[in-house]
């Protein structure tokens, strides 16, 4: 029963992800493919400071946009849980799923709209005479794209921690505060530490997918917004240098993976000594 | 209280984008921006002036209704299994299967990618596409199916058994009217991601664009613009509608299990 997806999933999952590890051991020189198994590519990688400092801001912003969209969907995640009657909570669930699913690419350039020079909010700022001139270091740069992906993934974050906060068993709170507690004592060490598997799935399914992501830096980025994966994109489409193109998605994946791990297992340690 | 207005801020920060999206349609301008200069329902005739555009329109439902299928099919298959037999490597095998649902999408794209053009030679058409879109959508199959398979009472598919029914006609007798809801919920999110979908499609689409490939070719003319935003109306509204039938499956099959309401789609 379960073999048809699984044979899916090894022929176009599992085999292209171990294709694409034998390419970057490949070399092309425009349309010669050489199969003699080499390290140029990672060696370019290491030579060239470009693929670094793409690598590395990439990483940076991965990380902020997963801070922002998790500091942001926690209070919200909680509001459906606690604050919300239980007939109504599938009906905000659903509000909040619903931008996520309508067209990406006009979401996100209509955050260039909104953030432009004489965007929404800048405008609007101005009408307002909060601002004198236009604010300029909110678009074409990284702030716009940590706004914009907070933005597009904002239910990946609020589900996960919604999931675990619904499971907390009510009446550990009220222990709490019976046994003299605060209400942000209890939230601090009762409701806190159970969301606590929430949010840690919250972040992965946050800071993975955003490392791939090479629209909304085109789009909203600038030339200091570009990430990783526009280098990959144009490895593979405009330079066709499809073997260098697969050892930076290996590296960008080797990255995201080993952080991804190691935040897991400082969670868990740091879980440990608190019990 | 504080909360409740935070949460209402956050909610016009998720629908910004979308409330902005029709003033551009209906603006008669074509520059994006404030102020507003006058009502015209000219980007939609344009739209439907654009022989390039229904033809991505097609191409695009043609990928997303076989996306929908398939995805959906190998939905049933893991949920199924995962609900009712144990086998080896049980976790090991439903985890490989839910992966793209974390993976960077570009892996997915570029992997393919390298596979059918660089490794078999094959040229790219709308079935990468497809085939693409199916191991991304089915994740997300699964999750909505999971709910409607693991909720189903086993003892009355025994009963049927226990009747003289074989396990076929148990299968389409029992099973599939109480999973009905889930599937039909399953069939209409995978059509919903497969047609948004522009990351993976991309690299993998041939000679005949997807509408979101389309799309972001006209991103760069200044003056398709409006047409765009006109565009983007359609979709969002096709969207919520797909939506919210999807949402109303999903609560009826609950129901029919005979469960209480938990949470959204995920």
């Amino acid at each position: 029963m379960v073999s048809p997806p699984f044979i899916y999933a090894l022929l176009l999952l599992a085999a292209p992800m171990g294709a694409i590890l034998l390419f970057s051991f490949w070399t092309q020189d425009f349309l010669t493919l050489d199969t003699t198994l080499t390290l140029n590519n990672y060696r370019e990688f290491v030579e060239e400071p470009l693929y670094g400092v793409l690598l590395q801001r990439s990483l940076i912003i991965a990380a902020m946009v997963t801070l922002v969209t998790v500091v942001l969907a926690f209070p919200i995640a909680y509001f459906v849980s606690f604050h919300v009657a239980p007939e109504r909570k599938s009906l905000w669930l659903f509000l909040i799923t619903i931008p996520f699913w309508t067209s990406y690419l006009v979401r996100v350039f209509l955050w260039k709209v909104i953030l432009g020079f004489n965007g929404v909010l800048n405008s609007g700022l101005l009408g307002l005479g909060l601002i004198d001139e236009p604010l300029t270091f909110i678009l074409y740069n990284a702030n716009a794209v940590v706004i914009t992906l907070a933005h597009a993934f904002a239910p990946f974050a609020i589900l996960p921690i919604f999931v675990a906060l619904e499971r907390i068993d009510r009446s550990l709170l009220e222990a709490g505060q019976d046994l003299g507690e605060s209400r942000l004592m209890t939230f601090w060490r009762v409701t806190l530490p159970l969301a606590t598997p929430g949010i840690v799935a919250a972040v992965l399914i946050v800071f993975i997918p955003t490392i791939g992501d090479y629209v909304t830096p085109r789009l909203v980025g600038g030339p200091n917004g570009l990430m990783i994966a526009n280098m990959i994109q144009t490895q593979f489409l405009k330079l066709n240098n499809a073997p260098m193109g697969a050892a930076l998605a290996v590296i960008a994946m080797v990255s995201v993976s080993v952080i991804a791990l190691v935040f897991v297992w400082l969670n868990r340690k740091w879980l440990r000594v608190k019990q | 209280m504080s909360l409740r207005a935070y949460a209402v801020a956050y909610l016009i920060f998720l629908y910004a984008p979308i409330f902005l999206l029709p003033l551009f349609a209906f603006n008669d301008s074509t520059i994006i921006a404030f102020p507003l200069s006058g009502f015209t329902t000219g980007w939609f005739t344009e739209l439907t002036e654009t022989p390039a555009l229904h033809a991505a329109v097609k191409n695009s439902l043609f990928i997303a209704i076989l996306t929908a299928i398939f995805s959906t099919l190998l939905g049933i298959c893991a949920a199924r299994a995962g609900a009712k037999y144990e086998f080896p490597a049980k976790r090991g095998i439903l985890g490989l299967i839910m992966v793209p649902l974390v993976l960077p999408e570009i892996i997915v794209g570029v992997s393919l990618l390298v596979v059918v053009v660089n490794l078999l030679d094959w040229s790219l058409s709308s079935w990468t596409v497809i085939a693409a879109h199916v191991l991304i959508c089915t994740p997300f199959s699964i999750a909505i199916l999971n709910g409607a398979f693991q909720n189903m009472d086993a003892s009355l598919e025994e009963a049927a058994l226990d009747l003289g029914e074989t396990p076929w006609s148990t299968f389409r007798l029992v099973t599939l009217p109480l999973v009905m809801p889930g599937i039909i919920s399953s069939l209409l999110i995978s059509f919903t991601i497969s047609l948004d979908e522009f990351i993976i499609a991309f690299f993998l689409t041939g000679a005949e664009p997807t509408m979101p490939v389309y799309i972001w070719g006209l991103l760069r003319f200044p003056q398709k613009l409006p047409a765009v935003m006109a565009l983007g109306t359609i979709l969002v509204v096709a969207s919520i509608i797909i939506l919210t039938i999807a949402e109303l499956m999903r609560r009826r099959g609950l129901k029919r299990a005979g469960l209480k309401d938990t949470g959204g789609f995920l």
